[in-house]
């Protein structure tokens, strides 16, 4: 079904044909480039899995199953939606938290942004980093590592499985946990729990250092290149403690303009849409998100995530991850802290903040406490945010005098980051298309930009058969000049016209 | 700490159609409480399942499946490497492949069940077919067991 685009200069010549809902139930990543007179690329569109579906999957539940169900939206971040319908839920039953649920609720979240840092950098990311963006795709994976360097490889999956067993203590499952709930938590650590975890600490500290030191490694060996990759600038938004330190569970929201100038700080989440709305498209289920100052989705898009948080803090508070983040801010005249490609250098920062933050609970005798609830007032309105692996999550509900939600409104990580994301693609593409022709080194390059964010999928995990990526072409009028996709095998083939 | 000889390990959401064959299987399995058999389940495949695999005499992935054959599809597994944008998802032949490198000996014999699936959308319940194709897929399981 073709229509006329809305934001291009010319949208009367401009047009594209709509994604198919099949690709979007499978999990199927589709960019599509859209080409001007001079067959510069226009405008960039990254399809992914959308995110419909949600409030029409939670309306109508008893608000305490939230915190559990909302964890099947995304089977790689669970805990993220679990801890945020929490802290939303808390407001529903008017709780403050005892000093045990906090820490309990915040073990659990360190465990997930270490676990998930860790897959996103060995499984992900090194082996662009390691190999090259344009080496063969046979290596450049999981498996490249591990023949190449084992010992790396090997601290990726044990940083990853020492995440998943502070998740399965703190939340008392291996997956579906139910520990977080509504005013607190149901369980705390038993002191052989405990035990356990604080065996392993410390060398999961010092591989986190070690990974800080790879990524750093990196940058200083391809400078020019990592600095140039898919850079452009963008406004940003993340929570900050009370004193302006990175809180990735709790804080106020602050937003600065792309030239650092301030736009709003420790702005209370509860009324967050007097701050930001969501525009939409015809073009996509995901909505764009802008700050409501700024005007416009086209002017007021903003960048979320670990590169934010790490650069929008005043500081972080574990001594190592800060020492850290200071010389990642003064690295090359503060270059690297404004490359897209400074996304894997900040996420491996707070890698090493979630171990940090994760050894200091584990030595905070509240964890064993045994007052997990509070309760209070009643309310009907709930807001919970996070800052997830991804960035910013937003939980908004309204209970009815049933106990039953009657709306929901979920602004997750990768929906904050869609334009960015259609940025960074349109600046590599723009870099390395040459023609109207694609090729398998450019989508190479546009692989390495989608995965410096690691979009969330919405998870339909029938993983036969891994995540195709499609490529299109779109010239002036609407014609499809070139496609072409990867499989999951690696092979890059062009499909049959559609 | 000493492990069940045979592994099955079925994946994917439970909230999501035909998604939740994997989980589902495990659930109906587990309730037959079978000796030298561990069921762990997962909403999918991570790089820390290579670790699941260490000890174990053989092991069963169960998976939906999207256009695979009806009512399932049994095939054996090789190691292999895939690719990906994403960190979302897995095969289990790149976990096998994982196992290997980090071990550097070659896994267990490991079997690929596929059931297949027709529905996935989110809030979806198991499609009739697929509910079919489940009790199809556990009796083939019953015999298969028995003959290792």
């Amino acid at each position: 079904m073709p229509f006329e685009l809305e934001t291009a200069a010319h949208p009367e010549s401009l047009r594209r044909v709509a994604i198919e809902p099949v690709s979007r139930v499978e999990g199927h990543g589709k960019v599509t480039l859209l080409l001007d007179d001079n067959n510069k690329v226009h405008q960039v569109r990254l399809h992914i899995v959308e995110f419909r579906g949600f409030e029409k999957f939670i309306e109508g539940r008893p608000y305490w199953e939230v915190p559990v169900m909302v964890q099947r939206l995304c089977g790689i971040c669970p805990v993220s939606h679990h801890l945020a319908a929490s802290k939303a839920m808390d407001q529903i039953v008017g709780a403050t938290l005892t000093p045990t649920a906090e820490k309990i609720r915040r073990l659990m979240h360190y465990g997930q942004i270490l676990q998930s840092h860790a897959l996103h950098f060995f499984h992900l990311s090194s082996p662009d980093l390691l190999f090259g963006f344009g080496s063969d795709v046979a290596t450049r994976n999981i498996v490249g590592v591990v023949a190449a360097a084992p010992e790396i490889a090997k601290k990726g999956v044990l940083l990853r499985k020492y995440g998943q067993e502070v998740i399965r203590m703190t939340s008392g499952k291996r997956v579906h946990g139910t520990g977080s709930i509504p005013g607190g938590v149901n369980k705390s650590l038993h002191a052989e729990e405990r035990a356990a975890l604080q065996k392993d600490i410390y060398q999961i500290v010092a591989w986190s250092r070690d990974a800080v030191q790879m990524i750093k490694g990196l940058f200083a060996q391809n400078l020019a290149a990592y600095n140039a990759f898919g850079r452009f600038d963008a406004h940003n938004m993340c929570l900050v403690r009370a004193d302006g330190a990175m809180d990735l569970y709790h804080g106020g929201l602050r937003a600065r303009r792309s030239d650092g100038s301030t736009l709003f700080d420790h702005f209370d989440y509860d009324h967050y849409w007097d701050v930001i709305t969501e525009d939409v498209k015809s073009w996509s289920y995901m909505k764009f998100p802008y700050f409501n100052a700024m005007g416009n989705s086209d002017d007021g898009w903003y960048r979320v995530g670990p590169l934010t948080r790490v650069t929008q803090c005043d500081f972080i508070p574990t001594p190592l991850a800060d020492r850290e983040r200071e010389e990642f801010l003064a690295f090359d005249g503060g270059n690297a802290a404004g490359a897209t490609l400074g996304y894997h250098w900040a996420r491996m920062i707070e890698m090493l903040h979630a171990a940090e933050a994760i050894k200091d609970l584990l030595h905070d005798d509240d964890i064993c406490g045994s007052d997990l609830m509070a309760a209070g007032k009643r309310q009907e309105r709930g807001v919970g945010v996070i800052e997830a692996p991804r960035g910013t999550l937003i939980h908004h509900y309204r209970v009815d005098e049933n106990d039953q939600v009657i709306r929901a409104n979920l602004i997750v990580s990768t929906t904050h980051n869609n334009q960015a994301m259609n940025e960074a693609i349109r600046v590599v593409a723009r870099q390395y298309l040459d023609g109207q022709e694609l090729t398998e080194g450019l989508l190479n390059h546009i692989e390495v930009a989608i995965r410096c964010f690691d979009p969330c999928l919405s998870c339909a995990t029938h993983a036969l058969g891994q995540m195709p990526l499609e490529v299109e072409i779109v010239g002036v009028g609407g014609t499809v000049l070139d496609r072409m996709m990867r499989n999951g095998d690696g092979r890059c083939a062009r499909p049959e016209p559609q | 700490m000493s492990v069940a000889p045979l592994l099955i390990f079925g994946w994917g959401n439970p909230s999501r159609g035909d998604d939740a064959l994997g989980p589902l299987f495990i659930e109906r399995l587990e309730a037959m409480d079978l000796p030298g058999v561990e069921c762990l389940t997962d909403f999918q495949l991570q790089v820390e399942h290579a670790l699941d695999l260490e000890n174990r005499s053989r092991i069963l992935f169960v998976d939906a499946s999207l256009d695979g054959a009806a009512p399932f599809a049994v095939s054996p597994l090789d190691a292999n490497r895939d690719t990906s944008f994403s960190t979302h998802a897995m095969s289990p032949a790149a976990v096998m492949q994982v196992y290997e490198e980090l071990h550097d000996e070659a896994p267990p014999p490991c079997t690929l069940l596929a059931i297949r699936g027709e529905r996935f959308e989110l809030g979806e319940a198991l499609s009739t077919n697929a509910a079919a194709n489940l009790d199809a897929a556990l009796a083939w399981t019953r015999r298969w067991l028995e003959a290792q």
